[in-house]
C-alpha cells in the first residue's frame, strides 16, 4: 500500500500503514479521555442556524403525515441524485439522500410491490418509468417467493415468523466506514482487485465464482462512491487530511450505503475515537479547537438525522416510530486496559443538548465496569435528561467480539469489517406453545403448520406432558425457521446484494445468522402456570383452545424468582441448541436474539389466549422484558430475572427496557446520577446485555398521546432504540404506556 | 429464625443513602392517622419467613446496593428486632449498610441488640407534644425521645424523618418546636421532611377500613421546601 506521508503526518504508524487495519490506528494514536463533561461547548451560529432549517423541514415533515415527499420518479442509487443541499453555506459536512432534504427515494431491488405500497401509503403513485424498468427485473422479494414452501408461507401468514427480510434490504450490515477516511477510495479499490488477482488463482468453484462477481460489485460500487462525492466537488480517492474531511469521507460511505440500500437497520459503527484522533491532531496543528469540534460532530449528527427510508404501514407497525438504527456505539474499553473514552464520545452525547435529544443516531454506550467514573456519570445525567441512550455490556462482548466491534441495529454485536449479519427477524414462541397444545392447528386461522397429532385434552394440563410436546415443536419449528432464513439470504445476496456496504468490509468476511424470539416473558409465566399452578384448556366449536383457566399462584418471571427464571433461561438454551442443528446458508454461526422492537404488540395481536391469563390479542412483553405489572418484588429484582438469561444462548442480544418515575431514582439529580450508576453496574456486573433506560412519569406520556403538539421532541426508549413519542401508532403508545413503571415505594 | 414480613422491595432510593433494599416487616403497635401502610399492621401467620431466606434475597442484590445499603422498615421494624438482628448478621461478611426506619417506640434489649448491628436509624418523630402523639398515633411521644437519646448516647447516626399532614402539624411554628427539639443531638446528621400523600387510600379501601384523614389535602411541594428551609 501507498505510504501517504502528507496525509498521514503526525500519526504514529504501525501495521495500519501496510495492511487495512483501522483497529490498528486507533490503538496507535488515539488518547483515552478520563475527564468529566466541563469542556464542552454550545452550538456555533452556523449550527444554530443549520438546526434551525433542518427543524423547519421536520416541521414540514410532520405536518404531510410523516412523508415530506418521495422522489417517485427515480431508483435510488449512489450516482441517481445531483448534488443537494440543506443550507449550503452553513453546511460543514454535505450530502443528501435525494435532490431534496428529507425526501424519500424508491428503492424497489428488495420488491417492487413494498415500493408501490409504500409511496401509495403516502398518496404517491410509483412513476410508470420505474414500474417499466422493473417489469423485467427479479427483485429479492420476487427470488424468495419462487422458492418459499407452503410450509414457510403458511407459517409467515400466520405471525409465527413475523418480520422476515423478504421484502426489503435486510440491514444490520455496518460498513467500516472509517476506512474511506484513512486509506481513500483508491487504495481500497486496489486492495480488493488485489484479493480478486488472488481468487482468480484458486479453482472456480460456485463459491469462488460468486465470491469473484461479487468482488466486481464492490469494486465497481466504490467507484460510484468517489463519483458520487465528486458530484460534490470533492475528491476522496486519497486519504482525509483532516478531522472536516475524516467525518465528511466517512460520512458518504455511510450515505452511499443509504442510497443503494434500505435496509432494516444501517448502523454507523464506532467511529468516535477514529474521529478523535483526528481532532486532537487538527487542536496540535492550531487548525481546530473545542467549538470546532462540536460544531464538526454536532453537523456530522444533523445529517444522520436526515437520513429517511419509504416504508410501508406494515412495516411501521414491526418497527414503530420510523427509525433507522443509526447506532454508533460509544465509550467501552480496550483489551489493553485503557478505556476507548475519548472527548469525542462526550461530544456526541453532548448532541443531545445542542440539537435537543432525538432518537438518532441511536446512540448506545458499551459500559464497563471499568469506565472512568466521571463518563459514568455523564452519562446517567443523559439518560435522566433525555431518554434518548441505551447501554450495552462491554465486559461481555469484548471477550467475544474484541474491541473493535460495533452494534448493528439495537443489540447485535460484530466486528467492524469483519463480520456481517443475515438478519432474520423472530418466532412467535407463545404462539408455538399453543400450535404444540392443538396439535398442530394454528390457533386463529385453524390452518395446519407443523406435524400433526391429536390435541391435549380437557383436563388439567401436565408440566412434563406439555414440555414434551413443545420440545418437539421447537425442535420442527428450529428447521423450518433455519430453512426459511436461508432462502431469504441466498435471494438477497442473489438480487440486492449490498455492494457498498461489502466493500467496506474485508474481502474473507465472517457471517453469523441472526434468528430472533419474541413472547418469553409470556411462555415462560405460561409454562410456569401449568407447572405450579392448575391450568385447564377451553376449547371452541373447531375443537382448537381458545382460552384456559388458570387456578392457583404460580411465579412469574421478573421477580428474581429461580423458579420462573430457570424455565426462561433453559427455553433459550433450547432454542439455540435446535437451531444450530440445522445447516446456514454460507456456513453462518447461528445467533439468537431476544428483541422484539414494537413488534410485541402486532405479535400479542395475532396470539391467541396464553396460559398466562393473557387474553388473545394482548400486547407481549417487548424483548425480555418481563410482563408488565407482574414484577412485585421492585426494579432490582426484575433486573436480575433479565440478567439471568445467558449471553452465550443469546450472541445477538437480550434486550430490556427499564422505565423508572424520577422521584424513584433519588430525590435530587446528583443523587439521581448516582444511583443510575450503580444500578447499571450492578446490572452488568451480573453479565446482564442490555438495558434502556427511560427516566419518567408515565402521566407526561399520557399527556403527550393527547397533546402531541406540546412534546414534539419528547424521545422515549423502546426496545433496543429509541423514538419520538408521537410517531408511534396510538396503540404502541398504549402499549408504551401500560408498561411497568417503576415507582417509589 | 422466623420473621414477619410483608415485602421486600428490591430497590428503594429515599429510605437512606444510595441504592437500597428495602424490607418491609410486619407488625406496628402505633395507629397513625396518615399511616400510608395499613397492610402492615398485622402479622400474618402466613408471611412468616427465615432469616436466611430473607438474607439470601438481600445478597443477590449487592452488586447494585453495595454503595447503597439494606433499610429495615415496617410495619415496625423493632417489633421483630431479634428477627432483624439475624438478618443482619447474616449480611455481616457483605458489609452492608444498615439503616433502620423507625418511630422509636420500642427501646428493649433486643432492639438495643439490633441497634449495635446498624448504621443509620431513620427516626420518625411524627409530633411534639405528648398530647398531639396521643391523639393522632396513639403511642407515647416520650418513648420516640428516649430513643433519640439512646441514640445520641450510642453515637448512631440518625436521620430525622417527618410527615407534614395539612391541619395536623404543617405551621410553621410546629416545625420550630421541631427544630428546637432536636436541636442539641450531634448524630442527627440530616432532617427530611416528608409530604403527606393520599395514594394509600385505595389501600385503605381494598382492606374496608376508614381513613381517618379522609378528606385531608396532600401536602403543597412550595409550602413544604419553605418548612424544609426552616428546619434545616
Amino acid at each position: 500500500m501507498e505510504n501517504f506521508t502528507k496525509e498521514w503526518n503526525g500519526f504514529i504508524e504501525g501495521k495500519w500503514c501496510k495492511e487495512i487495519n483501522v483497529r490498528d490506528f486507533i490503538q496507535k494514536n488515539y488518547h483515552p479521555y478520563i475527564g468529566d463533561e466541563s469542556f464542552l461547548k454550545e452550538p456555533t451560529e452556523k449550527t444554530k442556524r443549520l438546526y434551525g432549517a433542518l427543524e423547519e423541514k421536520l416541521r414540514e415533515e410532520k405536518e404531510k403525515g410523516g412523508v415530506i415527499g418521495i422522489d417517485t420518479g427515480t431508483v435510488s442509487s449512489l450516482m441517481n441524485y445531483p448534488a443537494a443541499y440543506l443550507k449550503k453555506e452553513d453546511e460543514l459536512i454535505v450530502g443528501l439522500q435525494t435532490g431534496a432534504p428529507l425526501v424519500r427515494s424508491v428503492n424497489p431491488f428488495g420488491g417492487i410491490r413494498m415500493a408501490r405500497s409504500a409511496c401509495r401509503a403516502y398518496g404517491y403513485e410509483l412513476s410508470e418509468k420505474i414500474e417499466r424498468e422493473f417489469l423485467y427485473k427479479t427483485t429479492h422479494n420476487d427470488g424468495v417467493f419462487r422458492v418459499y414452501t407452503d410450509s414457510m408461507r403458511a407459517m409467515r401468514h400466520t405471525g409465527i415468523l413475523t418480520g422476515l427480510p423478504d421484502a426489503y434490504g435486510r440491514g444490520r450490515i455496518i460498513g467500516d466506514y472509517r476506512r474511506i477516511a484513512l486509506y481513500g477510495i483508491d487504495a481500497l479499490i486496489e486492495e480488493k482487485q488485489k484479493d480478486k488477482r488472488e481468487l482468480g488463482r484458486k479453482r472456480m468453484t460456485e463459491e469462488n465464482i460468486r465470491l469473484s462477481e461479487e468482488l466486481f460489485k464492490q469494486i465497481d460500487f466504490l467507484g460510484k462512491l468517489k463519483d458520487m462525492a465528486g458530484l460534490y466537488g470533492i475528491d476522496i480517492s486519497r486519504p482525509a487530511n483532516n478531522a472536516r474531511e475524516a467525518v465528511q469521507w466517512l460520512y458518504f460511505g455511510y450515505l452511499a450505503a443509504n442510497k443503494e440500500q434500505n435496509g432494516a437497520a444501517m448502523s454507523l459503527g464506532r467511529t468516535g475515537t477514529f474521529i478523535d484522533i483526528y481532532i486532537e491532531r487538527d487542536m496540535r496543528n492550531g487548525i481546530l479547537d473545542e467549538k470546532g469540534a462540536q460544531e464538526l460532530i454536532d453537523q456530522f449528527v444533523m445529517k444522520l438525522r436526515m437520513i429517511r427510508q419509504l416504508r410501508t404501514p406494515e412495516y411501521n407497525e414491526l418497527f414503530g416510530g420510523d427509525p433507522m438504527w443509526i447506532t454508533e456505539a460509544v465509550g467501552g474499553m480496550g483489551k489493553d486496559g485503557r478505556t476507548l473514552v475519548t472527548k469525542t464520545a462526550f461530544r456526541f452525547l453532548h448532541t443531545l443538548y445542542n440539537l435537543g435529544s432525538a432518537p438518532e443516531p441511536n446512540l448506545t454506550v458499551l459500559w464497563s465496569e471499568k469506565l472512568p467514573e466521571d463518563f459514568k456519570r455523564y452519562c446517567a445525567k443523559v439518560s435522566i435528561e433525555t431518554d434518548s441512550i441505551q447501554y450495552e455490556n462491554d465486559d461481555i462482548m469484548r471477550p467475544a467480539y474484541g474491541d473493535d466491534y460495533a452494534i448493528a441495529c439495537c443489540v447485535s454485536a460484530m466486528r467492524i469489517g469483519k463480520q456481517m449479519q443475515f438478519f432474520g427477524a423472530r418466532c412467535n414462541l407463545p404462539k408455538v406453545l399453543l400450535l404444540a397444545l392443538n396439535g398442530g392447528k394454528e390457533e386463529k386461522y385453524g390452518m395446519e403448520i407443523g406435524p400433526q397429532m391429536e390435541a391435549v385434552d380437557e383436563g388439567v394440563l401436565d408440566y412434563e406432558a406439555v414440555r414434551k410436546r413443545l420440545d418437539y415443536y421447537l425442535s420442527w419449528l428450529a428447521g423450518e425457521y433455519v430453512d426459511t432464513m436461508n432462502v431469504i439470504h441466498f435471494m438477497h445476496d442473489k438480487y440486492a446484494y449490498e455492494k457498498t456496504q461489502l466493500a467496506l468490509h474485508d474481502t474473507d468476511v465472517d457471517r453469523v445468522m441472526a434468528f430472533g424470539m419474541a413472547g418469553i416473558s409470556v411462555i415462560t409465566d405460561s409454562l410456569s402456570a401449568i407447572k405450579y399452578a392448575k391450568v385447564r384448556p377451553v376449547f371452541d366449536e373447531r375443537g382448537i383452545i381458545c382460552d384456559f383457566i388458570t387456578e392457583g399462584d404460580f411465579p412469574t418471571y421478573g421477580n428474581d424468582d429461580e423458579r420462573a427464571d430457570e424455565i426462561a433461561k433453559e427455553l433459550l438454551d433450547r432454542f439455540i441448541t435446535e437451531l444450530r442443528k440445522n445447516p446456514t446458508y454460507k456456513n453462518a454461526t447461528h445467533t439468537l436474539s431476544v428483541l422484539t422492537i414494537t413488534s410485541n404488540v402486532v405479535y400479542g395481536q395475532k396470539t391467541g389466549s396464553t396460559p398466562d391469563g393473557r387474553k388473545a390479542g394482548e400486547p407481549f412483553a417487548p424483548g425480555a422484558n418481563p410482563m408488565h405489572n407482574r414484577e412485585k418484588n421492585g426494579a432490582l429484582a426484575s433486573l436480575n430475572s433479565v440478567a439471568k438469561l445467558k449471553y452465550d444462548s443469546c450472541r445477538d442480544g437480550i434486550s430490556n427496557t427499564f422505565s423508572i418515575v424520577p422521584d424513584a431514582l433519588g430525590k435530587n439529580d446528583e443523587e439521581r446520577k448516582n444511583n443510575l450508576v450503580s444500578i447499571l453496574d450492578g446490572y452488568f456486573v451480573q453479565n446482564a446485555h442490555h438495558i434502556n433506560v427511560n427516566v419518567l412519569d408515565r402521566q407526561k406520556l399520557v399527556d403527550a398521546m393527547e397533546n402531541p403538539d406540546l412534546y414534539p421532541n419528547l424521545t422515549i426508549r423502546v426496545s433496543g432504540y429509541a423514538v419520538n413519542f408521537h410517531k408511534l401508532s396510538k396503540q404502541q403508545q398504549k402499549e408504551v404506556i401500560s408498561r411497568t413503571f417503576h415507582e417509589r415505594v | 429464625m422466623k420473621g414477619y414480613v410483608h415485602s421486600l422491595q428490591s430497590m428503594g432510593t429515599v429510605d437512606g443513602p444510595g441504592v437500597r433494599a428495602v424490607l418491609f416487616t410486619e407488625g406496628c403497635p402505633l395507629r397513625c392517622a396518615y399511616c400510608h401502610n395499613p397492610d402492615t399492621w398485622e402479622m400474618k401467620e402466613e408471611n412468616l419467613v427465615s432469616a436466611e431466606e430473607i438474607a439470601e434475597k438481600i445478597i443477590r442484590l449487592y452488586p447494585y446496593i453495595k454503595n447503597g445499603g439494606v433499610t429495615f422498615s415496617g410495619g415496625e421494624p423493632c417489633m421483630q428486632s431479634e428477627f432483624l438482628y439475624e438478618v443482619a448478621v447474616l449480611l455481616k461478611d457483605k458489609n452492608l449498610h444498615i439503616a433502620l426506619d423507625t418511630s422509636g417506640c420500642i427501646l428493649d434489649e433486643s432492639t438495643k441488640k439490633l441497634l449495635t448491628v446498624t448504621d443509620m436509624v431513620l427516626l420518625d418523630i411524627k409530633m411534639t407534644s405528648e398530647e398531639d402523639y396521643k391523639k393522632y398515633i396513639g403511642g407515647s411521644f416520650g418513648k420516640t425521645i428516649k430513643f433519640l437519646a439512646y441514640l445520641e448516647k450510642e453515637g448512631i447516626e440518625t436521620w430525622i424523618r417527618h410527615v407534614v399532614v395539612p391541619g395536623i402539624n404543617d405551621t410553621e411554628e410546629d416545625i420550630k418546636k421541631l427544630r428546637k427539639l432536636i436541636s442539641d443531638y450531634t448524630c442527627i446528621t440530616k432532617k427530611e421532611l416528608l409530604p403527606f400523600r393520599t395514594l394509600c387510600l385505595e389501600k385503605y379501601e381494598n382492606m374496608g377500613i376508614d381513613f381517618p384523614l379522609k378528606g385531608t389535602p396532600q401536602t403543597d411541594k412550595e409550602k413544604l421546601n419553605k418548612l424544609q428551609k426552616i428546619i434545616q
